[in-house]
């Protein structure tokens, strides 16, 4: 029998949905929760269009969120909604995938941790580094 | 045979996470009904937009798991010069399923020759996912998926270099 047939992939895809389906889930239900709580004015008093603290802070939130990529779109896309700069939902994006604080015990374990500590440290500052970037090209381009 | 208390101690984390939400809107239509149906409502327009893009994702994860298999990329990650690079780039952005399932392997070609800067390229890359294009586009723009992919890419090669750099 064929290893990778079509039947093993549809269902590999349909279990790696049904395994972040939860989280997905409860993270609507959250977002919707704190969207009808929580005014958009807030917001703005931790989010203040300022070009570095607005991608600090989204990278930092980035980081210590975990979870499947999908759910950080359908996140960084409703804090877009509410009123959240491009600057940190990019950040937070960025961070999100490509910082692994929950995987980095695992990481240190099977690629060194010197490797998984630096690794994960310089993907914090690019991300940082690469939300500025994206969100002035795409201004420059809008312009 | 697992009775009921067992199955429950051995679901994964994030149902612990939905059913605590669920628990918080239960005690939420108790106290105030007026947030719990705007809530609702609010969850029903986020859920009937994204569902037919969820299936076109559904699509692209089994195509993607089809045609490119973890035996694949590493064949390709053996390539020598800028053609490793690129292949590296393009195994990160290729590769699905769990990162967890991704680390042997990595630590296996770290055995063969595989060097620090090239595993951080591998793994910046991986959060690029096309599959998932169609609902990062219905959330954002073209535009800025393609730039954000753009930079992303630079990104993940200046991290490969720096981590070549610092882990001498």
């Amino acid at each position: 029998m064929k290893e990778n047939n079509f039947k093993n992939s549809a269902l590999k895809a349909l279990k790696g949905l049904w395994t972040t389906f939860p989280m997905i889930l409860g993270m609507i239900f959250l977002i919707s929760l704190i969207s009808v709580i929580i005014p958009k004015s807030f917001y703005i008093t931790i989010f203040n269009r300022n070009l570095f603290t607005d991608s600090l802070i989204g990278g930092i939130i980035g980081s210590i969120s975990a979870g499947s990529p999908i759910t950080s779109y359908i996140v960084g896309g409703e804090m877009l909604n509410n009123g959240i700069g491009l600057i940190a939902v990019t950040a937070f994006l960025v961070s999100w995938v490509t910082v692994g604080l929950v995987q980095l015990p695992a990481e240190a374990a099977i690629l060194g941790k010197k490797f998984a500590l630096l690794r994960n440290l310089t993907a914090f500052f690019l991300s940082i580094i690469v939300a500025i970037i994206t969100v002035l090209i795409l201004r420059i381009i809008r312009f | 045979m697992m009775n009921f208390k067992e199955k429950i101690k051995a679901l994964p984390g994030s149902w612990y996470f939905l059913l605590t939400i669920v628990l918080i809107y239960i005690l939420i239509a108790v106290f105030n009904k007026e947030i719990y149906f705007a809530s609702l409502y609010f969850f029903n327009q986020i859920i009937f937009k994204i569902i037919p893009i969820f299936i076109l994702v559904f699509v692209l994860m089994t195509l993607f798991n089809y045609f490119i298999t973890p035996k694949f990329i590493a064949k390709h990650l053996k390539d020598k010069g800028i053609k490793k690079w690129f292949f590296v780039i393009m195994g990160g952005i290729l590769s699905s399923g769990s990162i967890y399932m991704w680390y042997p392997l990595l630590a296996d070609l770290k055995k063969k020759g595989l060097n620090h800067g090239l595993i951080a390229c591998f793994l910046y890359n991986r959060a690029i996912k096309i599959s998932l294009l169609p609902l990062a586009i219905f959330y954002f723009s073209w535009q800025y998926i393609l730039i954000l992919t753009i930079v992303m890419i630079t990104a993940s090669i200046i991290q490969g270099i720096l981590l070549n750099k610092l882990m001498i």
